[in-house]
């Protein structure tokens, strides 16, 4: 087993990151490194990490960013603006004066982190490992031992935030391959409302990994929007592990769109805890060269009356490799539960693949369960019908790619976002058409 | 100048060849009907002059407005006004029919050196055709041809014909599918398209719409030559003695 050479220097290392010596956050750590020295990185014998190899991470020497000189961005790359709260993180520092976290209304926390453990931060020694991601996640794991900066948000009893929550994380590396691991925590108590995008970008041509892990906890008819779109520099490494956690009658949007990153895994951990909660979570994945981008979604439903819905597609050319594993736990607790799933690819070159597979493990025996799954090219009758319309070719393939990811995408309810997110698709797909015609 | 031109014209399809050396000349304002029974080339003749990737011309040569067609992409032939309409219009999921129009109208506006027109005019331009053939705008909002009936369909055809108003106009079996109101809206509709600069080909295998768009001249294909032509009257003694004579003909 590899792991990396900062794992040596925890003793050293871990007083100098986030929350300094406060002892809770040091057992946690301390329990976080020992079950991913047990575990090791992920390999491909792991019936999860089947599809997505992450042996590549090993053979770099990644130093942890957090305790390297701050490397400054040369110059910010375009972050798209929602108009709200934004919080920047650069390598996983928080850079106040790029962020706006001004005027917020009673009721409502939006913070770093590290401030947050600076100051009056004993509220998450409950909290932060209450909601974690399974105990068997390796890079979960390696993520509580190094936990660096990252969002806090703590919405009370009834508060409705209308302004969308901005998180930017901005990657960039340029002496050394560096690492970070930002901890995220969202917590919405009963009858809250939030609306949270996540942002991640990069730039330069070092490698830097990415591994994260969000928290997300909504009470009992609490609702959030959560948006996020990948977009890591081309030589990045971007690993994101949330962990949800949902009661009565709380309600989930998601979206993730991938346009980024070297190699990508998403994985999401839903547990419908509460009597009729209704989950969401739909992605586009957009990706070309060598790239590897893998979306792992688990929902389980543990209490009757639940809703989930999985919707992703995606579209590769050139070599690129797509990955979407959905499972669905249904309990024997949680009659009536609706759950469908749904994987669409379009290969654009007979060098992409994708992989994948759907799991229904069901133990309750009033259920309405389904999933389904399509990978194909597109669809050279729909082509020859927009080209003989004076349609050129490009613009044909454009259309159709654009129909493809349009059922996704349309499931964005809040219409601003959905707008900003269909124009950088749009973007993406029309660099991926060159090179693509036949 | 001959409007279109098709000169000993073979083509194959998976090797196979199905066009067998087809002579026509179409004259500006002309109508003509190529009938003929199942399997005889009328459809591979018009994805041959429409361009569609696995018609292969083998022989030959098709001169539109003196160019040469074969030489151009499918959307450069609609530029420079050619319309197929589908014997069968494809279903596209997730585009919807205005949007398809705009993009249509546009490309073709294009490619003659006209500005594109914004949203308003074209909502404009496109409610004032749909109204002319009964297409509801709820049809526009829906995905193309996804879930459309057959006349919606080929009323959606005869729709896009309007809007990039071509110069030739090939029909494949626009009337099959249809019920008698449904076959006079469309062919009334083509109808009013007739104009001394526009020629049309409408390739069918009855005689029915041919009573609503009277052609000027009628050709028998069979077996992948034209047999006979003729005037209007050809087309009604077909409907009387079928076509097995044609068929024994060109064996």
């Amino acid at each position: 087993m590899t792991v990396p050479a900062f794992i040596e220097r925890f003793d050293a290392v871990t007083p100098r990151l986030a929350g300094g010596g406060a002892d809770w956050l040091r057992r946690m750590r301390e329990d976080g490194l020992s079950r991913f020295t047990r575990l090791g990185l992920p390999s491909r014998k792991a019936e999860a990490w089947k599809y997505t190899d992450l042996s590549a991470l090993g053979g770099i020497d990644f130093a942890l960013a957090a305790i390297e000189p701050d490397v400054a961005p040369h110059h910010l790359p375009e972050i798209p603006e929602f108009g709200g709260l934004r919080l920047v993180f650069v390598n996983d520092r928080f850079r106040p004066e790029l962020s706006e976290v001004e005027r917020l209304p009673p009721g409502v926390v939006v913070a770093d982190l590290a401030g947050v453990l600076a100051g009056e931060g004993d509220f998450l020694a409950d909290w932060l490992p209450r909601l974690a991601p399974p105990e068997s996640h390796a890079l979960a794991a390696l993520n509580t031992a190094f936990l660096g900066d990252g969002l806090v948000v703590r919405l009370s009893r009834g508060v409705r935030l209308d302004r969308p929550i901005h998180l930017v994380s901005v990657g960039t590396a340029r002496e050394r391959p560096l690492a970070f691991h930002p901890r995220h925590l969202v917590l919405l108590e009963d009858g809250a409302a939030a609306t949270l995008v996540e942002t991640h970008v990069g730039q330069g041509d070092v490698s830097y990994f990415s591994n994260g892990v969000l928290e997300i906890g909504l009470g009992a008819g609490a609702e959030l929007r959560h948006y996020k779109i990948q977009d890591e520099a081309p030589t990045a490494f971007h690993v994101a592990t949330t962990a949800l956690r949902m009661d009565d009658h709380a309600r989930y949007e998601g979206f993730i769109l991938h346009l980024g990153g070297r190699t990508v895994r998403n994985e999401v951990h839903a547990v419908i805890a509460g009597r009729g909660g209704e989950m969401a979570l739909n992605g586009v994945t957009l990706a070309d060269a060598e790239r590897h981008v893998d979306n792992t979604v688990c929902v389980e439903h543990l209490a009757p009356g639940g809703r989930s819905r999985l919707l992703f597609k995606t579209v590769l050319g050139e070599r690129a490799r797509g990955v979407f594993q959905g499972r669905v736990l249904v309990d024997r607790a949680a009659q009536k539960t609706d759950a469908y799933q749904l994987s669409g690819a379009l290969l654009l070159s007979p060098g992409a693949e994708m992989d994948g597979k759907p799991e229904l493990e069901i133990y309750a025996d009033d259920v309405k369960c389904g999933h389904g799954a399509a990978v194909g090219e597109l669809d050279d009758q729909a082509l020859f019908y927009l080209r003989s319309r004076g349609i050129d070719e490009r613009a044909a393939r454009r259309v159709l790619m654009e129909a493809f990811i349009g059922e996704a995408l349309e499931r964005v309810s809040l219409e601003s976002v959905r707008e900003r997110l269909a124009i950088m698709a749009g973007r993406r797909l029309e660099s991926m058409g060159e090179g693509e015609e036949r | 100048m001959a409007l279109l031109k098709i000169e000993n014209l073979h083509a194959t399809v998976d090797g196979q060849e199905i066009l067998k050396g087809i002579d026509l000349v179409i004259e500006p304002g002309e109508v003509h009907a190529i009938m003929g029974p199942n399997g005889s080339g009328k459809s591979t003749l018009s994805y041959v002059l429409a361009g569609r990737d696995g018609y292969e011309v083998t022989g030959g040569q098709v001169l539109y407005d003196g160019q040469d067609l074969l030489a151009l992409k499918p959307e450069e032939r609609a530029r420079a006004g050619i319309f197929l309409a589908f014997q069968y219009p494809v279903e596209i999921p997730g585009v919807t029919t205005m949007t398809f129009l705009r993009t249509a109208l546009n490309a073709v506006r294009k490619g003659s050196g006209l500005d594109e027109l914004d949203a308003m005019q074209f909502l404009k331009l496109v409610r004032a055709k749909a109204r002319a053939l009964g297409i509801d705008e709820e049809m526009l909002k829906r995905a193309v041809n996804t879930g459309f009936s057959g006349g919606e369909k080929k009323r959606g055809e005869v729709l896009q014909m309007a809007l990039l108003e071509p110069r030739l106009m090939v029909l494949d079996e626009t009337d099959s599918g249809l019920d008698i109101d449904a076959l006079k809206v469309v062919a009334g509709g083509v109808e009013a398209l007739r104009s001394p600069e526009r020629g049309m080909l409408v390739i069918t295998h009855y005689q029915r719409i041919l009573q609503y768009l009277v052609p000027d001249h009628v050709h028998v294909l069979s077996g992948g030559r034209i047999v006979r032509s003729g005037g209007r009257e050809l087309a009604d003694e077909l409907e009387r003695t079928g076509y097995a004579a044609f068929r024994e003909q060109a064996a």
